[in-house]
């Protein structure tokens, strides 16, 4: 077919399988685009690693949660409003100064989102899945975190059924402080384990 | 806090992961499948060393799955992905791009 006007509009290829994806599990009533939308904007805007700092927070201010949250995470986390979508189940890990918790997905990129949002770009790579488990210690070197030789790593391999969050330690020189003072020295980083919280004076 | 880097890079992302959780909520698909179609796209030789191609494996799995699931094959998806292409060369510039607008017509 010929047209008269020049072809300004085109979808790139990723776009069009998209939405031929889209068109036929709307037509056939499996999927209401609406909801659709509400997921997107869910994790462009609502979840993200703040969720998980508050959990962070509130565990290292409050020992009642912190059992809680090591006893029944789902449940823990849960109580401040953040769930799973499919009700996977989370479980917390306790980083000490004998132990470094670190996780990963070495089958695809299973993560707990609704404490995290989205997985980072590394978190999904091909390295990063494999040498997680091989080499725990060169990855965090990687990420500039050098442990003391006789702290243990641990590593958590998440599933599609459990996901894990990271407890890091609690940074010296914060006793006193408030949970969402608190919440401000966690990173995204330091959940995974690829990181440790910030210390105080970075927090500003 | 670094959280730059784990937003999504183009509206498709977006479109198509929310696409897998949605098919996962209507339990049309089950986590566990959806970790194994997804873990067996990105087991393949050649992904990119950095992640960067995750989400290609994304909409690759969704395509497998339906497939399998007997809801669409590969022949009408590419079908459909050429309709929308045709449907978008047909849009004015500026107007919203529809299906409806593709001059081949028939997707009912």
């Amino acid at each position: 077919m010929a047209h008269d006007h020049p072809h300004d509009n085109d979808l790139d290829p990723m776009t069009a399988r998209v939405r031929a994806l889209e068109t036929v599990l709307a037509e056939k009533g499996l999927i209401d685009p609406a909801a659709v939308d509400a997921i997107v904007e869910t994790y462009e805007h609502k979840v993200g690693p703040k969720n998980g700092a508050r959990v962070v927070a509130k565990a290292w201010a409050d020992p009642a949660f912190a059992d809680w949250l090591r006893s029944d995470a789902t449940a823990a986390i849960a109580s401040l409003g953040f769930t799973g979508r499919q009700g996977e189940h989370m479980q917390a890990v306790f980083n000490s100064a004998d132990t470094h918790n670190l996780v990963v997905c070495t089958l695809c990129s299973c993560y707990p989102w609704s404490v995290l949002g989205l997985p980072p770009v590394w978190y999904k790579s091909p390295p990063y899945r494999s040498r997680a488990v091989i080499d725990p210690r060169g990855v965090l070197e990687e990420f500039g975190l050098r442990l003391p030789g006789e702290t243990a790593i641990r590593v958590w391999d998440s599933t599609a059924e459990l996901r894990y969050l990271v407890v890091p330690q609690r940074p010296s020189g914060t006793q006193g402080w408030a949970e969402e003072a608190l919440a401000g020295l966690v990173t995204r980083d330091s959940m995974i384990g690829t990181g440790l919280a910030l210390a105080p004076e970075a927090a500003s | 806090m670094s959280g730059e880097e784990n937003s999504f890079a183009e509206p498709w992302q977006a479109q198509a992961f929310a696409l897998a959780l949605a098919l996962q909520d209507k339990g049309l698909v089950s986590p566990g499948e959806w970790a194994a179609a997804l873990g067996r796209e990105r087991a393949r030789v050649g992904v990119a060393a950095d992640g960067s191609d995750y989400y290609h494996g994304v909409v690759a799995a969704l395509e497998a799955l339906l497939a399998e699931k007997g809801l669409a094959d590969h022949a009408r998806l590419a079908e459909l992905a050429a309709a929308w292409h045709r449907a978008a060369r047909a849009t004015p510039h500026g107007a919203p791009i529809l299906l409806e607008n593709d001059p081949v017509g028939q997707h009912g």
